[in-house]
């Protein structure tokens, strides 16, 4: 008889690279600002540097008769990590002490790169992902910036894909340095 | 050893039923769909979910490794209009957006002919794209405005991600149209099949005047589709196809011989074991 091995969830799977997430339970500050403390430490599970809050998915935190209620907002209609991020705050939540926690997903006002904090913006390029470069014009110039390589900082990169591993991403090339890389695309 | 079994017996149990999709869609503050405005709203979901399911079937067979993944993402945008907009269609009667995708026949899908075209060779793929994804822009580019709050939610999200697989499909063509004589003569092969499908999504069917303003009238999406393609097909220096117009039905039930063979594959798995969660 064949054993077959069990495979882990995609979840599992980065657990066991990245570890598990950490649940920082925050110790003082009003109710509300340790609920919000709590869901803000939720990660993308695909993208592990980034929070919740620093991606603006997170919209609201609310407490009303012992009920936290924490609004979310998907990145892209079809985003599979949704389901996992709602979970993973529902546990920091109820770690940091409120037995009652709702996750509530609101679509509308729709989820755009320019909620990405600066923060957000830093960690993504850090971890080797370009940020996004801004969806509101700029100015009389019309035409899309350059996106400007994570690795050797050229902005001599050119586009390979239009869609890359993930639905917020596409995927560059620089010319500098020959890398490839993701680039977090406006939206 | 000891690490890899303790993450397998820790068994993330993640099943539809228990995650919570938008608020706006049901719950306390959210609406439940009058029986006609359910109506419509499976007409859009059904158009999504099949298409979505047609390019899930390009993965691993696009023409470049990219292709795989675009189309995998674009499938993956729609399969999210689709579940909100089935999800709620379901408020109207109770029922879920699995009870409606994998327990309903053919005849009960509202998908327009278009949207069931098969995928044929790449350039069928990208004619069908071209089409599906300008009428789907030019719909939700009004929709997100509806006095439906649940439907203007959908689209005002759904606007910005169409957008970006029009962009991918009119690349596509200007490429296979400039491409070689054989990519050539595959992409006017392609749109002349698929143009005879584009008529149905602009038809007025009498539910569209029993809702009103809730909804965008089919008829009044025709200009801008026209407006939006002809650059496209002129820059492609490829002719609008004028062959014949296809019956159409899809809306009233009736629908293209490959619909019954798309939901067999689809709808196969959930009916041999239902409730089965993973």
């Amino acid at each position: 008889m064949v054993m077959r091995a069990v495979l882990p969830t995609r979840a599992e799977a980065l657990e066991a690279v990245l570890g598990p997430a950490p649940v920082v339970v925050p110790a003082d500050g009003t109710d509300l600002e340790r609920a919000r403390a709590a869901a803000s430490t939720v990660c993308d599970p695909e993208l592990p540097v980034l929070s919740i809050a620093d991606l603006g998915v997170l919209r609201d935190v609310r407490i009303d008769e012992d009920v936290v209620t924490v609004v979310v907002t998907p990145t892209y209609s079809g985003c599979p990590m949704m389901q996992v991020i709602e979970r993973d705050i529902a546990r920091a939540v109820r770690a940091a002490g409120f037995a009652d926690v709702h996750v509530r997903t609101e679509l509308s006002p729709a989820w755009t790169t320019d909620w990405i904090s600066a923060e957000g913006r830093r960690r993504l390029e850090e971890f080797g992902i370009a940020p996004p470069t801004g969806t509101r014009p700029l100015g009389p110039i019309q035409g899309g910036l350059h996106v400007r390589c994570p690795h050797c900082r050229s902005l001599n990169t050119r586009e390979i894909s239009h869609y890359g591993s993930t639905a917020c991403k596409a995927l560059y090339a620089c010319r500098s340095c020959g890398e490839p890389f993701d680039f977090f695309k406006d939206h | 050893m000891t690490d890899a079994r303790s993450h397998a017996v820790r068994a993330v149990h993640i099943s539809v039923d228990e995650v919570e999709l938008a608020a706006e869609l049901a719950g306390d503050e959210g609406r439940t769909a009058t029986p006609d405005i359910a109506e419509y709203a499976l007409w859009l979901g059904d158009d999504a979910l099949i298409l979505a399911q047609q390019l899930g079937a390009w993965i691993a067979h696009a023409p470049e490794l990219e292709e795989d993944v675009a189309l995998a993402n674009i499938a993956l945008d729609l399969l999210g209009h689709a579940r909100s907009l089935l999800r709620y269609a379901g408020t109207a009667d109770g029922r879920s957006e699995d009870d409606l995708a994998y327990f309903r026949d053919e005849p009960d899908f509202r998908s327009a002919w278009l949207f069931e075209q098969p995928n044929g060779d790449f350039a069928h793929t990208i004619g069908r794209q071209l089409a599906a994804s300008t009428y789907l822009s030019v719909l939700y580019e009004r929709l997100q405005h509806s006095g439906d709050p649940v439907l203007a939610a959908v689209a005002g999200k759904a606007v910005k991600e169409v957008a970006y697989h029009r962009d991918h499909a009119v690349q596509w063509t200007l490429r296979l149209a400039g491409g070689t004589d054989e990519s050539r003569r595959r992409m006017i092969t392609a749109i002349d099949d698929i143009w005879p499908y584009v008529d149905e999504l602009f038809r007025d069917e009498p539910l569209i005047d029993r809702l009103g303003d809730a909804v965008v009238r089919p008829s009044t999406l025709r200009a801008p589709f026209d407006a939006a393609v002809a650059p496209v097909l002129a820059e492609a220096e490829l002719e609008v196809p004028t062959r014949f117009t296809a019956s159409g039905g899809g809306r009233r039930g009736e629908h293209f011989p490959t619909l019954g063979y798309l939901l067999a594959e689809m709808q196969v798995l959930a009916r041999a074991h239902p409730g089965a969660t993973w």
